[in-house]
């Protein structure tokens, strides 16, 4: 029974840690969770590597799951995590072929954690698909405009201190830049998305 | 209200969204929005851009940590890969040491079982008592000729068990047959295939060749048509197919075989090396080859080497029988040369032949 609860104590405090991006909860989640995923992608004709790329993947739709915010489990995260790859497995080994194959892992498995990582998986899916576009924006962006948005947006950095480093005549100078940069990203963003 | 320039209205906004403004400004900001449609729209979706700027950095920042989280992993997980190997070996260890045991047990008792070793064993201790036969051959044959020699003395002391061979050279009733064989004897008989039996004297010996010849001395005896082989001078080449008809017991024996090495004992260039099974009582018998020539008379073998028998070239009796005084002769001897087993058949060769051997029988 204590077994149980100091699980979900991991659980929890890798969940926390997660949405901080604590490289020491990833890790932890790695050395507990990634092991069966690799077993089952192993059984299932799948090498190292790509059981690698799927447990990755997992964990970005746990991320998103949890920036969500309305994290609620049904079950283990361990669980979850292993139908989650499971689903991302399925999809990638069904790729291009008839779905025969589907039914070879798909049998006893706990159908509402199933649909559960289902809907995560969808949303993800999602969330993946609109961010890309900002992603490739970004990308597409190039210096300084990316350091400048970055600095100002993400870093909540004052103008003075990128009128610095910038070296920028003065503050007006900066937020001109600044200015013409966020129209460009824009103009890329809203291409993108059309 | 001033009019604003769209970038001014944006930084007016990102000081809103930063929470950078006084309550006074905040509010009159709100206000503007609301009063302002446009603005508001455009404060909306600049806030969703900036919000969608925040959660992509957001998640590009996540997934670089999770990526170097996973590297750490992965990085660390393969120095661990040996220890699945090792951890395997741990489990199965027993079951290794137990299935090689089996396999050692059952290829050794299999070897064992098929009599690998009791063969292993009697090759070694044949080729050890090969290389002591080679060391003494000389030894054992003299030893091997004093047991011939001593058999006959033997017999002549009890009834005959045995006797030696001797074969026809002239069709008046001289015979050749070892030294060895009748030395030291009282009397000499000859008995042909057919039983009759024959007294003999003996004309010459020579030691040294171990050859006598003998002749038959009885009133019995009727002269033969002329003997049907010749005798070759000329050494005979190695591997000649060659054969012998002798009297290792009553009834005469065939021993074929052929010409091994064209030196006897110790490189003994009177005699031969041939490969016929001979036995005690086949000393003095003829060795022909195919075509009915003598090529040589039968003298003695090396026990316990196979295929080492030796036969006393021809060459050697012709000598022998050149050097017999003429007084001690009772008519000349005289070789055929008309060989009449030329082109018959073995068996047929035989048939011819077997009137002109004779067991010796020395008293």
């Amino acid at each position: 029974m204590s077994k149980e609860k100091s699980d979900i104590g991991i659980d929890e405090e890798i969940i926390l840690g997660i949405r901080e991006g604590n490289n020491l909860a990833v890790q932890k989640l790695y050395k507990l969770y990634y092991p069966p995923v690799l077993k089952m992608i192993i059984n299932n004709s799948g090498s190292s590597e790509e059981a690698q790329d799927i447990f990755q993947e997992t964990v970005m739709v746990l991320y998103d799951k949890i920036n969500k915010g309305d994290f609620e489990l049904s079950s283990k995260l361990k669980t979850f995590l292993y139908a989650v790859s499971k689903r991302l497995w399925l999809k990638q080994l069904t790729r291009g072929e008839s779905k025969y194959r589907k039914d070879s892992i798909d049998d006893y498995e706990d159908s509402l954690v199933a649909d559960e990582a289902g809907d995560a998986v969808q949303e993800h899916e999602t969330i993946e698909k609109n961010l890309l576009q900002m992603e490739q924006a970004l990308a597409g962006l190039g210096e300084p405009c990316k350091t400048i948005l970055y600095d100002f947006y993400i870093l909540n950095k004052s103008m003075a201190d990128i009128c610095e480093k910038f070296g920028y005549t003065n503050t007006d100078n900066a937020k001109t830049q600044k200015y013409k940069c966020l129209q460009r990203l824009k103009k890329f963003f809203f291409k993108s998305v059309s | 209200m001033r009019s604003l320039s769209q970038q001014e209205f944006i930084d007016w906004a990102d000081l809103y969204l930063r929470k950078e403004l006084t309550p006074e400004d905040n509010e009159r900001f709100e206000s503007f929005c609301a009063e302002n449609p446009p603005y508001r729209a455009r404060f909306e979706e600049h806030k969703s851009l900036i919000e969608n700027i925040q959660v992509t950095a957001d998640r590009l920042a996540f997934k670089a940590t999770l990526q170097s989280a996973a590297e750490a992993f992965h990085q660390e997980e393969k120095p661990k890969a040996p220890t699945k190997v090792v951890s395997l070996w741990d489990r199965y260890k027993f079951n290794a040491a137990v299935a090689a045991a089996i396999a050692i047990i059952s290829v050794f008792s299999t070897l064992w079982l098929t009599g690998y070793y009791s063969n292993l064993r009697k090759t070694s201790s044949d080729y050890s008592a090969l290389r002591r036969d080679m060391n003494t051959v000389k030894r054992n044959v003299n030893a091997h000729n004093d047991a011939i020699k001593n058999i006959n003395s033997n017999t002549s002391n009890e009834a005959i068990h045995y006797g030696a061979t001797g074969f026809m050279i002239t069709k008046d009733g001289y015979v050749v047959t070892n030294y060895h064989v009748i030395s030291g004897a009282d009397s000499i008989h000859l008995q042909n295939h057919k039983g009759q039996s024959y007294k003999a004297d003996i004309i010459f010996t020579n030691a040294e060749k171990d050859l006598a010849i003998l002749h038959i001395n009885d009133s019995t005896f009727k002269s033969h048509k002329n003997v049907p082989y010749t005798f070759k001078k000329q050494d005979s080449e190695l591997g000649e197919d060659i054969y012998t008809i002798g009297f290792p017991r009553d009834e005469a024996v065939y021993g074929q075989g052929y010409l091994s090495s064209s030196t006897g004992y110790a490189g003994d260039t009177l005699a031969y090396q041939i490969s016929i099974p001979v036995n005690p009582g086949n000393s003095g018998g003829p060795v022909l080859d195919k075509e009915g020539n003598i090529i040589g008379i039968i003298s003695g073998k090396q026990k316990g080497i196979d295929g080492a028998a030796f036969a006393i070239k021809t060459k050697a009796l012709i000598e022998t029988l050149n050097s017999i005084p003429a007084d001690i002769l009772r008519g000349n001897v005289v070789l055929t040369n008309k060989n009449s087993l030329n082109h018959l058949s073995r068996t047929d060769q035989i048939k011819k032949l077997q009137d002109y051997i004779y067991i010796v029988k020395v008293y």
